[in-house]
């Protein structure tokens, strides 16, 4: 099956379906297109319908409104299929319920959004362990705790989000550890306060786990995690403004489970496939693809929008989703340029107070380059392969000098997340022995973007339909 | 002008850093050049498979030999590079497929390899995994399979000890005659003079050969490789199919390769780029059908690789004409089984002795303009 839109997007969180809204508001005929059941993405994360419950929360009553305006508008949307490649063309062949599909567009806006990035520690691979945007997932989308008394730990404004989810959800917490100082979040504040309403649901949280009685620590980070017989025995330490390990007084907690992040970078899966240009920004969650104020990529017809197109947050990503869209609209010559630039006006203002906002949360998300040289050699940074800083180092040490040949030469990336979860770890590892980080590269995008089961890509048939090339020569 | 080094071969891949190799250790001071790093093209991203039911027949001796170098690479290279002895088959699955089967099996046992055909009960007792509704099958006991990612990390650590000059990420923009020797120009204004050169540059050898002022057509093939999430044991033989469209091998850790040169897009400038989704699913199919327990998997990787091919699909090995000090290596099918020992025979030419097999005269296919090449007095 393959019919022609005007413009397909891929992803369906904030960014996406603004920008879908946006494009078929301009007439533009729009598929829209996300593995998950239902619009909203991480942050509008929808509980599955069986569930029914209503909420109160501000998140969700924002999921509940995006979700009816896409119903309401002319977006063909194509829920629980997985994208899993990307032509020039442009072809999206995605797998869902019914097998195998493929679709043909114009434009492609890639709204892939963020993936979480979490700093290997020995015990990070433990079950009982998981990302701080895993907790996220599992707390909005099945309402379930990562365990029972947990400790939250790691950096950047998802981790009050889930120590609060947790608590509301009824959870019980051990810690709250923040490789941060409370003044680096004061310093932000003025950014912060830019959107009072974040700012107050901040504080409010903080409060809620004052009172709690829930132990906050600054400038901490877990050395370690050992199990326990069905526990996890957790030592935390001092950490420098770098994210070093300093001397000082260790802790240990006894818990059920540990929720740790990072930080979270660009899902860049669409643009590092088709070979756009991609530049390197610590600030935006590593590599993003190059693109100009209105979110084209340097390859004609695709456009990106969102986290996945560098780190700015939700009510950036909505904007830059709008402004993507009008961009697909006057390059299809839909939009005059006049009408084009009365309506992008007032979108970029918003945007720039948007990003002011998203890049204090960037901000004290960043990768602290300290914190990765410090990984001690043993440690597994690839876990898909169990692949260890001593390897990816002594890779590195024989020659290797971007992370593609580190790929090759210890397998580290090759498993089944591709990189995902460790590639920027890696790059900043081949980067701490001397390259520069731009000489390390990034891993090369590749076909499919999530595993596919091999069952529901290629069905069995009958082998006289199996259509061969010519035979080789002999 | 005394020359920096006494050769350079353009092209760090498995049959350039052979030859270097080879040239070192006979004494020569030798610069390895690649516009990336070393074994990240062909050789780093070929399926690895060592089988004589895919090699063409006329090539069957020179294939023995280089999988006989694989399999002993520890003790010549230095490292393992994953190298693993296997039964392979190549099946039919069709009548017209066993016609053909039958036909390509005596073409190579002729040339020497040990093919000969089995009943479907036997392959399927040998290899439980292959699908028992198999018309017939060709067996050979001398394949099997090499890691080919792991093949640079082996390479560079014993051109290194060799005291090969390694010159990696440095794309060559121009070579020209000076004196009896030649001067290479690379970006970013390097440049190094050698006495002699080896272009050893795959499906980037038309575009090196003009800078010589030499013409000759270099066909760049697509290939689509697959790879699976690592799975219980389901094979344990180099599976392949009479018309040569398919590779299939399960490596230690699990996972299986699926191949057999299905074509992708791509071009030598921008390299495999991209997959053409019908091909892929057709080449799974195809795997599918051959190994039935494949289904139970999932797909986790798919990339591209280019092969290099000439106007006679025969390589072209050996001085280039017209030109002192010149070499090529290069276009082999199935090249990367033979690899080591095609580098092995240039540089026992280069070195000025009697190569042990006969290489491939480059001059039936290239065609000399020399009026373009530039001399430095």
């Amino acid at each position: 099956m393959t019919d022609e839109t005007d413009l397909i997007v891929v992803g369906g969180g904030p960014a996406g379906v603004e920008a879908a809204l946006a494009a078929s508001e301009r007439g533009l005929s729009v598929r829209l297109v996300d593995e998950a059941p239902q619009a909203g993405g991480q942050v509008y994360r929808a509980p599955p319908r069986a569930f029914g419950a209503k909420s109160q929360q501000k998140a969700d009553r924002l999921g509940v409104a995006l979700r009816d305006r896409l119903c309401a508008s002319t977006v063909q949307t194509h829920f629980d299929h997985i994208v899993w490649s990307v032509s020039p063309g442009y072809r999206i062949d995605a797998l869902g319920p019914n097998g195998a599909v493929s679709w043909r567009a114009r434009a492609v806006i890639a709204a892939t959004g963020a993936q979480e990035r979490v700093v290997p520690f020995p015990g990070w691979t433990l079950p009982g362990v998981t990302g701080l945007a895993g907790a996220t997932i599992m707390l909005k989308s099945q309402g379930m705790l990562p365990g029972g008394l947990t400790l939250v730990a790691g950096q950047g404004p998802l981790l009050l989000a889930v120590a609060m989810g947790i608590l509301k959800a009824g959870g019980k917490l051990a810690a709250v550890v923040d490789l941060a100082s409370q003044a680096e979040w004061l310093a932000d504040w003025p950014a912060i306060a830019s959107r009072p309403d974040l700012a107050w649901r901040g504080l409010s949280w903080q409060m809620a786990l004052r009172r709690a009685g829930v132990p906050m620590l600054y400038r901490h980070a877990i050395r370690e995690a050992e199990a326990k017989g069905d526990q996890l025995l957790v030592t935390l330490g001092p950490v420098d403004a770098g994210g070093a390990p300093i001397a000082g007084p260790e802790r240990e907690f006894l818990v059920d489970a540990v929720t740790v992040g990072n930080g979270l970078t660009a899902a860049t899966d669409i643009t590092r496939l088709l070979r756009a240009g991609h530049r390197f920004e610590a600030l935006r969650g590593g590599w993003v693809p190059e693109r100009d104020e209105d979110f084209r990529t340097t390859l004609s017809g695709l456009y990106v929008a969102g986290d996945g197109a560098g780190i700015a947050g939700a009510a950036a990503a909505a904007i830059d989703g709008r402004l993507a869209a009008l961009a697909v609209a006057h390059d299809l010559g839909r939009l005059s340029d006049e009408t084009y630039q009365r309506l992008t006006m007032p979108l970029r203002r918003k945007a720039r107070k948007a990003k002011r906002f998203g890049t204090a949360m960037a901000k004290l998300m960043a990768l602290r380059p300290a914190q990765v040289a410090a990984i001690a050699a043993g440690t597994i940074v690839c876990r898909c392969e169990d692949v260890t800083r001593g390897e990816i180092c002594a890779a590195v040490r024989e020659g290797a000098r971007g992370v593609n040949q580190v790929k090759a030469w210890t397998r580290c990336g090759m498993g089944p997340c591709q990189g995902r979860i460790c590639g920027d770890i890696i790059g900043q590892l081949v980067t701490g022995t001397g390259n520069a980080r731009v000489e390390a590269g990034y891993f090369t995008g590749r076909t499919p973007f999530r595993p596919l089961p091999l069952d529901e890509l290629a069905p069995p048939i009958a082998y006289g339909d199996l259509q061969l090339p010519p035979p080789a020569p002999l | 002008m005394s020359a920096d080094f006494d050769i350079a071969i353009i092209g760090a891949g498995a049959m350039g850093a052979t030859t270097a190799l080879h040239l070192a250790r006979g004494g020569m001071r030798v610069a390895l050049i690649d516009r990336g790093e070393i074994c990240r093209e062909a050789s780093g991203v070929n399926a690895g498979t060592l089988t004589l039911h895919m090699t063409r027949a006329a090539l069957i001796p020179y294939a023995m030999k280089g999988r006989e170098l694989w399999l002993t690479a520890e003790q010549w290279l230095g490292r393992d590079v994953g190298a693993r002895s296997a039964p392979g088959f190549s099946l039919a699955f069709t009548e017209a497929e066993e016609e053909m089967l039958v036909k390509r099996a005596a073409a190579r046992s002729a040339m020497g390899a040990p093919i000969r055909l089995i009943s479907p009960a036997e392959a399927c007792a040998i290899d439980p995994g292959i699908n028992p509704a198999i018309r017939a099958a060709a067996f050979c006991a001398l394949d099997g399979h090499v890691t080919a990612y792991l093949t640079g990390r082996a390479y560079r650590q014993a051109l290194t000890a060799a005291g090969v000059t390694m010159v990696e990420k440095i794309p060559v923009s121009a070579i020209e005659q000076q004196g009896s020797g030649y001067l290479i120009h690379g970006t970013c204004g390097t440049r190094l003079s050698a006495k002699r050169i080896v272009l050893a540059g795959g499906v980037w050898l038309e575009s090196m050969l003009a800078m010589l002022g030499l013409r000759a057509a270099v066909k760049c093939l697509i290939n689509q490789l697959v790879i699976t999430e690592r799975m219980r044991p389901v094979m344990r033989s180099v599976v392949g199919i009479a018309n040569g469209l398919l590779s299939l091998k399960q490596f230690e850790n699990g996972s299986v390769l699926i191949g057999g040169g299905w074509q992708g897009r791509g071009d030598p400038i921008r390299g495999g780029v991209e997959p053409i989704p019908d091909n892929l699913i057709g080449n799974i199919r195809l795997a599918r059908h051959a190994i039935p327990a494949l289904g139970e998997t999932r797909v986790v990787r798919i990339w591209l690789g280019l092969e290099s091919e000439t106007a006679d699909a025969m390589p072209m090995i050996g001085p280039l004409p017209g030109m002192e000090g010149a070499y090529v290596i290069g276009c082999v099918h199935s090249g990367y089984t033979s690899a080591p020992y095609m580098g092995q025979l240039l540089a026992e030419l280069i070195l000025g002795g009697e190569p042990e097999m006969p290489l491939f005269d480059p001059a039936r296919l290239i065609e000399n303009t020399a009026s373009s090449v530039r001399t430095v007095a």
